[in-house]
């Protein structure tokens, strides 16, 4: 895609200029991977889902850009991408009341309740039997409670 | 097919000459076991097999999607005249069938629905039209990637064995209606078809992977590969409405081809997506279907309205009224289409508020719908209108259509809907459009490009009474079905007579005479069929451009050679539209034709 | 067999193979959207399937995504010595590429090894459906890449249709892409 302007300067391992380019960027990707694995370690919630979420975002934007070279493609190539997402997003959205909630208005989904309160017995029970184990691991969905 | 070599044998196998001017790649692998291999018609010993099942060729490829979709058709009509026989006179031995049981009746409509959605709408308006006329309209040779569409048919027929295995397991072909709703889909011991679900499910997987890797092909063709000088607003209706549904498709299956496998493996290894008692969900399934269920309607719907464009633009030697119009509206139906689905699903147990945003969101998509119908008219309007027969499918079209769409808005005002919902009104509504879409558009399609396909005309006479034959019977089918729906007659039902509610005065008349209709519609048929084979050997023969049309497929032999355009690759010098220019003689512009000047 | 001449033409700038290459993503998207959309809802709407992640291997995890990005780095280093007509090279970091590819596999096999016997199966929770679900689709995936990776670098170390070593690159950087949110969703999160 991108032409190549060959310059007289060497790069270690006999890279060319775009290839050292390229590892710089994977380092920075692992850099990344590193923050987005010790990040969650702290147990402070908002920085789990930052590290780990935000950051995947980070690393796909990198990828995307960089390796897949997204940005030097035409540009409807960027709105395909873009729109499928957000086709997604309407797909969520649509179903997220029914299905991610288990009440609403004038309803509530027995059985999904019944399911949650006997997992959460038999994890409580479970986790009690292996000790170190134990504490009960936080969840993401706390605003349920 | 016939088997007769010969009377087909002028079909478009002919020498690759026509690379003149662009160069051409020879492929990596050198050898060609390419159908058509560029001997002509000199190769008697040139195998049956490989010229018309091997091929690459486009147009071959385009006429095996439209054979078996027409086969597929006889058993999709088929299946609904032995249940509708037994929904007339409950427990009647069906002629041809026998007695009909209550898994006889399930598996029947389950197969009659998804084979014509899936195996008949689909893989003739998208597959047979698409590859016939998308490389033929833009002006080049082929697809651009002719191999991956020969495997996109292959997996297309492997599909239909599937299905057709599934008739012959233990327990039967599914039941469970082409929704295919858990917990009734996902657990044998409710469906008893423990080998029929999933060999159903599996069918339809492969029959979407054959479109996605047919979409994938469309698109890319023209997208890249249209003729020099045919910008976008220069590309035929139909190409335009092909390619957009294509897209949809793409967009939409997506999550249901995801859902499959999760109901397969509910069905299959004992997981718990959608069963409500160990912690999965069922509503979930219903919107993953519908959230392609939906948009694929239109999917379906856009090319028919495609081949009316051009139908009726030929017929009434007009230009087509607001082209950029009709794009901008098919494209922002495509995107509103993805905001409807939850309609399907008002009784379901949905949130009442996401009711009504999806009550709102279906009014409004008839809004487009409906100014496209409006658009045609105004195409008619003050045309030199010729009623040929393609031409009057296509004025059909419009007219029956707007019954199907009309009748949706009923149904999308989520307080009619719970009355409507499960009632022979949603029937009658949807078939007042799939069938316009499914059958009338595409009677008009194989009558208008017959010509070109086969190089013989098609019996004027013989077509009409086809035509006549089957929109009379159409509308005395599905109008005694509004008026069943409106008294509250409930679908999927086995046996009505032990369903007192069901059995008032003027109910079981009713059925019968939809079933009659249904009779005599498929009687009709015969007609059709004999029309088309005796035209493919003994019609008359059609010069190039029978009904004096722009668009470039018109503008080559018929039918056209292999690599198409003979004379060379055509080059594009305006719209596909221009009919009874004022500057003109002729009441016709070739899109391939220069201007004098 | 003659290649098209519509499969030579480029009337949007984009070569006929690298366009097709982004509509397969396009419409992969949708498959791995629905399926963790899915995913996503449920796991929020179950609190008490943290009991069950806490039992996904995170160090197994991130080796992983350290394995696939870096075969990614190779994949696009692969497309820069295509593009610098170095087929062999080219061939040489793709094979590396799918060296990647195996190591994933690998460390999927022993994690998926330890896990069932443990007793966390499919079928076990509803949980453990989806992890097996969605790893494995894009197993499958990763597999159908490295499938068609050979090929091409069995041509491009022929110095032929080195176009396709950015194309199956693209794909590949996508199958990554997919990884990278995976990995949030079933290991981190617990
Ligand atoms: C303006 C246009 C349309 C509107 C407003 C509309 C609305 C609706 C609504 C609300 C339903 C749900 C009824 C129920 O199940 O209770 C429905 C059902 C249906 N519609 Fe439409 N529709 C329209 C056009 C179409 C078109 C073009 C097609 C097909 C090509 C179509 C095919 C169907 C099918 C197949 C169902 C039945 C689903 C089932 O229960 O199995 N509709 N329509
Ligand atoms: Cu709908």
């Amino acid at each position: 895609m991108s032409e190549t302007t060959s310059t007289s300067k060497t790069y270690p391992l006999g890279l060319s200029e775009h290839g050292f380019q390229y590892v710089k960027i994977w380092g920075l990707l692992l850099g990344l991977l590193v923050v987005s694995v010790v990040g969650p370690m702290i147990g402070i919630r908002w920085l789990t889902l930052v590290t780990a979420f935000g950051i995947a975002f980070v690393k796909a934007f990198i990828v995307a850009t960089r390796f897949m070279h997204i940005n030097l493609e035409r540009k409807f190539v960027t709105y395909m991408v873009a729109g499928m997402l957000a086709f997604m997003l309407v797909m969520v959205a649509g179903i997220s009341p029914d299905v991610l909630k288990h009440e609403g208005h004038h309803w509530v989904n027995k059985a999904a309740n019944d399911a949650v309160d006997r997992g959460e017995k038999e994890g409580a029970a479970h986790a009690g039997e292996h000790e170190g184990a134990a504490e009960k691991p936080e969840a993401p969905a706390a605003e349920h409670h | 097919m016939s088997s007769n070599s010969e009377s087909l044998g002028h079909l478009p196998i002919d020498a690759m000459s026509t690379a003149a001017g662009e160069a051409t790649k020879t492929d990596t692998h050198g050898h060609s076991h390419d159908a058509h291999g560029g001997h002509g018609e000199h190769h008697e010993e040139q195998n049956f097999f490989l010229k018309y099942f091997w091929s690459t060729d486009h147009k071959i490829i385009g006429m095996q999607y439209l054979f078996t979709g027409m086969l597929m058709a006889l058993v999709g009509g088929f299946t609904v005249y032995v249940f509708r026989m037994q929904i007339a006179f409950p427990g009647i031995s069906v002629p041809g069938w026998g007695r009909v049981t209550p898994a006889n009746y399930d598996g029947l409509i389950t197969t009659h629905g998804s084979v014509m959605i899936f195996w008949v709408a689909m893989p003739v308006l998208i597959a047979a039209l698409g590859n016939y006329l998308i490389p033929l309209m833009i002006g080049c040779d082929d697809m651009v990637f002719p191999r991956l569409n020969r495997l996109s048919y292959q997996i297309f027929a492997i599909s239909i064995l599937v299905l057709g295995a599934s008739f012959l397991v233990k327990g039967g072909a599914f039941g469970g209606a082409w929704t295919s709703y858990p917990p009734l889909s996902a657990k044998a011991e409710y469906n008893l078809t423990p080998q029929g679900a999933p060999l159903w499910l599996l069918a339809v997987a492969l029959e979407f992977v054959a479109f996605l890797l047919g979409g994938i092909n469309f698109v890319t063709t023209v997208m890249n590969s249209r003729a020099p000088g045919m910008k976008m607003f220069d590309v035929p209706m139909v190409v335009w409405m092909i390619v957009i549904a294509s897209i949809l498709f793409m967009a939409s299956v997506g999550p249901l081809v995801a859902g499959a496998v999760m109901l397969l493996f509910d069905q299959t290894v004992g997981t718990h997506f959608f069963d409500p008692n160990k912690g999965g969900d069922p509503i979930l399934w219903q919107h993953l279907f519908w959230f392609f269920g939906h948009p694929e309607v239109y999917v379906v719907l856009l090319p028919a309205t495609g081949i009316v464009a051009e139908i009726i633009t030929v017929f009434s030697r007009k230009k087509l009224f607001a082209y950029k119009t009709v794009l901008y509206t098919a494209v922002g139906t495509g995107v509103l289409s993805f905001f409807v689905w939850a309609h399907h699903q008002f009784i379901a147990g949905i949130d009442p508020r996401m009711a009504n945003i999806f009550s709102l969101t279906t009014l409004l998509i008839s809004i487009p719908v409906a100014e496209m119908m409006f658009v045609f008219i105004a195409t008619l309007y003050g045309g030199s209108i010729r009623l040929t027969v393609p031409m009057l499918w296509a004025l059909a079209f419009i007219g029956e259509f707007l019954i199907g769409g009309v009748t949706g808005i009923f149904l999308g005002a989520s307080g009619a809907d719970i009355y409507f919902h499960d009632t022979y009104f949603v029937i009658a509504h949807f078939h007042y459009t799939f069938f316009p879409i499914a059958f009338i558009s595409v009677f008009a399609a194989v009558t208008y490009w017959f010509p070109k396909m086969f190089g013989k005309m098609m019996n004027e006479t013989f077509g009409k009474l086809h035509f006549w034959g089957t929109i009379i019977p159409f509308n005395f089918i599905f109008i005694p079905l509004f008026l069943l729906g409106v008294r509250g007659d409930h679908r999927r039902i086995f046996d009505y007579s032990r369903f007192p509610d069901l059995m008032k005065p003027g109910m079981p008349e009713l059925r019968v005479l939809a079933t009659l209709s249904l009779v005599t519609l498929l009687a009709f048929q015969a007609i059709f069929l004999l029309n088309f084979f005796y035209s493919l050997f003994k019609g008359k023969k059609a010069d190039r451009n029978p009904w004096l049309a722009n668009t470039l497929e018109w503008q080559t032999p018929s039918p056209p050679p292999h690599g198409n355009f003979p004379e060379g690759l055509p080059t594009v010098y305006r719209g596909p539209y221009e009919y009874s220019h004022p500057d003109r003689a002729q009441d016709y512009w070739p899109q391939n034709e220069k201007a004098a000047s | 067999m003659i290649r098209p001449i519509a499969t030579t033409r480029e009337a949007t700038g984009i070569p006929t193979g690298r366009l097709a290459v982004w509509w397969v993503i396009a419409s992969e998207i949708v498959i791995f959207g629905g399926l963790l959309g899915s995913y996503l809802m449920h796991r929020l709407g179950h609190p008490e399937w943290a009991y069950q992640s806490v039992h996904t291997n995170t160090a197994a995890g991130a080796f992983n995504t350290f394995v696939l990005l870096t075969s990614s780095l190779f994949a696009v280093l692969a497309h820069d010595a295509a593009e610098h007509k170095d087929g062999k090279k080219a061939a040489k970091y793709l094979m590396i590429t799918c060296l990647g590819g195996l190591t994933f596999l690998c460390v999927k096999g022993a994690e998926w090894t330890h896990e069932i016997r443990e007793g966390f199966t499919l079928t076990s929770n509803t949980f453990w459906s989806f992890y097996y679900t969605a790893a494995g689709l894009h197993g499958i995936h990763v597999i159908a890449g490295m499938i068609i990776m050979l090929f091409v670098a069995a041509d491009a170390a022929k110095g032929k249709e080195l176009q396709r070593v950015e194309n199956i690159g693209i794909y590949w950087h996508f199958v990554d892409l997919v990884w990278i949110f995976l990995f949030p969703l079933l290991y981190i999160a617990k």
